[in-house]
């Protein structure tokens, strides 16, 4: 039954306008939790304001608890996902330019559309860089695509890399969140003082 | 700076009559965020994204400068689209994305035209970090296949190994950089 695109021929033109509702939604979540303030988003790097991780945390988990009950249910065919195959080089090398950038720059590509829609001038011209970096590399790095698929693993999840099912892994998710939850509240307390704004 | 406080952002320097409401409780947020993103798998069979679309417009501004010139990179070609780089899927969820967070924002009072960075540096400082962060950004993003919305949030929620790896990359560089950036922020 789900996902329904893959039982329903979508035409172009309802996948965009599905995409428009969709970000709709995306944008609102990330504007309300405060990701249009670079202030806030880098605020967990030094831990005065774990926003960024709690809300990461519990979207992941409330995602994985969803699809564990739909597809246990069998309204989902966990099969029909597009999943990105594992390449570990790319992951962590990428992950780690990535994490520099976002503390830099202050913003992540999708933080950045709450920002910009908030009026953060910063925002802006941190899109601007990511326009000119997804250039670049279109440019001047085109063969890295071949070697990522040259090299890649294919996909890998943890309940096919460990046969324990998803939903025990969701249970074991809900339960690192909840003490998470503990922790974070704990380390802000600790880094309170860290704050420019307090 | 020293007197943004997160509640009232809308205030500063600027004439706004409302105050800034403050921002929603990070596990209601993240609740709400996760239900987005499931509906997106439901419906879509796929999750969220962001550089994919950054990538469409950049195919798209490029090719300004002659097909012939697209056609050198594949990565170009990948997103031209057979001419119609901007019908690009993740373009248009940034659009949406921007519709809802201009809502949202507008709804609390949040709009506020200035630039966000720490006490002690100035605002064109901040600027060219905010640029030369975005360019590393873009470049990490590319290189792992998807960043913080594809990548770690969409990857993670599905057990993709690729996901959380990256989510861990992205963890371990922030806090190690985030110690030679003291100044941009504290």
């Amino acid at each position: 039954m789900f996902p329904l695109a893959s039982f329903n021929e979508f035409s172009l033109g309802t996948e965009l306008a599905l995409a428009l509702v969709l970000g709709l939604g995306f944008g609102f979540a990330l504007e309300r939790a405060g990701f249009g303030s670079a202030r806030k988003l880098t605020a967990v790097f030094y831990l005065y304001d774990m926003a960024v991780t709690k809300v990461m945390f519990t979207a992941v988990v409330t995602t994985l608890v969803g699809l564990a009950v739909l597809s246990g249910v069998g309204l989902f065919d966990l099969a029909e996902i597009y999943l990105e195959p594992t390449n570990w080089t790319a992951q962590i090398v990428g992950g780690a330019l990535f994490g520099a950038g976002f503390v830099v720059g202050g913003y992540c590509p999708g933080t950045a559309m709450a920002a910009i829609a908030t009026g953060r001038k910063d925002g802006m011209v941190f899109v601007l860089g990511l326009l000119t970096g997804v250039w670049a590399y279109a440019e001047f790095t085109p063969g890295l695509d071949e070697w990522y698929k040259a090299t890649s693993s294919g996909v890998i999840t943890l309940p096919q890399a460990t046969g324990i099912a998803m939903g025990w892994w969701a249970l074991l998710f809900v339960a690192v969140l909840a003490f998470a939850a503990w922790g974070m509240a704990k380390l802000e307390r600790r880094f309170a003082y860290l704050n420019p704004a307090r | 700076m020293r007197t943004l406080t997160q509640g009232r952002l809308g205030t500063a320097g600027h004439a706004d009559q409302a105050v800034a409401k403050p921002f929603m409780n990070p596990y209601l947020a993240g609740f709400m965020l996760g239900l987005v993103l499931l509906a997106t798998y439901v419906v879509m069979g796929r999750g969220l994204g962001a550089t994919a679309g950054f990538a469409g417009l950049a195919t798209w501004l490029a090719g300004f400068a002659g097909v012939e010139h697209l056609q050198a990179s594949a990565v170009h070609m990948k997103y031209w689209n057979d001419g119609a780089p901007l019908l690009n899927w993740t373009l248009f969820l940034l659009l949406g994305a921007l519709a809802g967070a201009a809502l949202s924002g507008w709804q609390a009072h949040r709009f506020s035209f200035t630039t966000e960075r720490g006490p002690r540096i100035s605002d064109r400082q901040r600027l060219v970090l905010a640029f030369f962060g975005g360019f590393i950004a873009a470049c990490g993003a590319k290189l792992a296949k998807g960043c913080t919305s594809g990548q770690a949030l969409t990857g993670s929620s599905a057990l993709n190994v690729s996901g959380l790896v990256f989510l861990g990359a992205v963890f371990v560089a922030g806090f190690a950089v985030a110690q030679l950036a003291r100044k941009e922020w504290l």
